[in-house]
């Protein structure tokens, strides 16, 4: 079977004064319906990658791929119109602050409606009932309430949630997630992620969740992708981070206190070795 | 003596009380973490002991003197706070020096130079960052110029407000070290505000678990390690950070 999406030699630059500097220095990848995790700190690239395959990277920076591929589609030649047959439809995004990404003067439901009727027209009482069902999905007692009300009413883990719910309602083949919990109390970022899984799973997406939290991905993914500086360092299947064998991803493991800290001091990584951000 | 001593304190913003009868001791070189989520009022206690949430009732105490409802200098001389996000919490038109000399300034200490050059050397930054701006710094050596600031006045107790979570899993480490190195250096009493229950494991000694404005539990930090605290509201935090997703929608 062909992957779902296919990436080879992605590289994403923006021109300084000093030239154009590369923030994603030629990475490749697979993707079917799996569970893809990408780690890495700030500044490593990864919400660069991101972004890159959406195509949400304006001018003046600039994207090449040898192959960027989703479902047989070059998404290298496609123009704006044709991308937005395949953003939110087929690809969507879950960025990472609710309070930034919500449209304030809308209320939670109008905004869910408008993801769903932009791709597809639906009788009214259809789209409600689709946009209940969805907040259901994602867990909110009382849809019916929230679906009335204004993001700044809700909070940060029901805005999450939210924003869950509107882009996976125009039942999208691939969810990009972009540090979806980091804006969020640890409590709530277990269920967050638990929601994403369940529906990811039932329903037979591709995940790529991108984060810098190392631990919570392993949790989450089949496969992670650990970044640094622009270049994809290691690749580690599920549950075998510990043995990931790269002093930069061993670096980023042991910096961790564990809930059982009995160190004195934790190991800082040495960034001379890698030159990184 | 307490280094900082609460005794049902309310403390309300406008008509909203944010925090319901707390009662809090913390001794002298304690390292004292304050847990919860977002919301419980974990933070507004420390604003209230640093003086920037004024309208609140009960007792709060510093090293033994009461502390008053104003901005109250002898205070400030013995405690200052940390705040959470280096990126907000620095003049982004002054530089490190300025910054770091103003305190002096206003308590009319003098030698400035030389301390604000010591106390760069204490919180491992360079001589030459001393006459940067913020803007020209990374995360993690904004944060040291924060908690550097917090040191100038040699204060005994630190506030500390999140210190790490806007950073780096690394520079977390790098600034969670410093904490600890300067802590045993200079005796200070540290009272840490996180949702991180693996930084309190590294940092502190006791703490308290907060919900609604309440405080739930006390706790050692051995109860913490083991497992074993006896609220289920503890319980749950320690699941949801172990990712044992216990916790009901």
């Amino acid at each position: 079977m062909a992957p779902l999406l296919s990436v080879q030699n992605l590289r994403v630059s923006f021109p300084t004064h000093r030239g154009r500097v590369e923030v994603v220095k030629g990475i490749s990848f697979e993707l079917g319906k799996e569970r893809l995790g990408i780690v890495g700190e700030s500044g490593s690239g990864k919400s660069m990658t991101g972004r890159a395959i959406l195509k949400l990277i304006r001018k003046p920076g600039l994207v090449t791929a040898d192959k960027l591929e989703f479902d047989s589609i070059d998404l290298r030649n496609q123009n704006e119109k044709q991308m937005r047959q395949v953003r939110g439809a087929r690809i969507s995004m879950v960025m990472q602050d609710p309070k930034f990404s919500l449209n304030p003067v809308m209320t939670v439901g109008e905004q869910i409606a408008e993801a769903l009727v932009t791709h597809e027209k639906l009788p009214r009482r259809e789209v409600n009932e689709r946009i209940l069902a969805m907040l259901e999905a994602v867990r909110i007692n009382d849809p019916k309430r929230v679906a009335g009300l204004y993001p700044h009413e809700v909070s940060g883990g029901m805005g999450q949630r939210v924003m869950i719910a509107m882009m996976l309602i125009p039942e999208p083949e691939l969810l990009i997630a972009d540090e979806p919990t980091s804006a969020l109390d640890v409590s709530v970022q277990a269920q967050v992620l638990d929601i994403i899984d369940d529906l990811v799973t039932s329903k037979g997406m591709g995940l790529i969740l991108i984060s810098h939290d190392l631990n919570l991905v392993s949790r989450y993914c089949d496969r992670i992708l650990v970044m640094n500086a622009g270049q994809v360092v290691e690749e580690c299947a599920e549950g075998q981070l510990s043995e990931a064998q790269h002093p930069y991803t061993r670096g980023l493991l042991a910096a961790m206190p564990t809930i059982n800290e009995s160190r004195d001091e934790l190991p800082v990584l040495d960034r001379t070795q890698w030159a990184g951000t | 003596m307490n280094a900082i001593t609460l005794s049902n304190v309310d403390i309300s913003y406008g008509d909203t009380k944010v925090v319901l009868g707390v009662n809090l001791e913390i001794a002298e070189g304690e390292s004292f973490a304050l847990v919860g989520e977002s919301g419980s009022g974990k933070s507004t206690i420390l604003r209230a002991i640093a003086g920037l949430a004024p309208d609140w009732t009960g007792e709060i105490s510093v090293l033994g003197q009461p502390r008053s409802h104003g901005v109250d200098r002898q205070v400030s001389r013995q405690c200052q706070m940390v705040f959470q996000d280096p990126y907000g919490s620095l003049h982004p038109r002054k530089t490190i020096d300025a910054t770091l000399s103003e305190p002096l300034t206003i308590h009319g200490i003098g030698n400035r130079g030389e301390r604000v050059e010591a106390m760069l050397q204490a919180v491992g930054l360079d001589r030459r960052f001393r006459f940067r701006f913020p803007h020209q710094l990374s995360g993690g050596q904004r944060q040291r110029v924060a908690i550097a600031r917090a040191l100038m006045l040699e204060p005994k107790v630190l506030l500390l407000d999140e210190p790490t979570s806007a950073l780096d899993v690394s520079v977390q480490a790098e600034i969670l070290n410093l904490l600890k190195r300067l802590r045993r250096e200079q005796g200070l009493t540290y009272l840490l505000v996180t949702h991180n229950l693996p930084v309190v494991s590294f940092l502190c000694d006791r703490l308290a678990v907060m919900r609604h404005g309440q405080i739930v539990e006390v706790a050692d930090v051995d109860q913490l390690k083991q497992g074993r605290l006896s609220q289920a509201y503890s319980q749950e935090l320690l699941a949801a950070t172990e990712g044992r997703a216990g916790a009901e929608a």
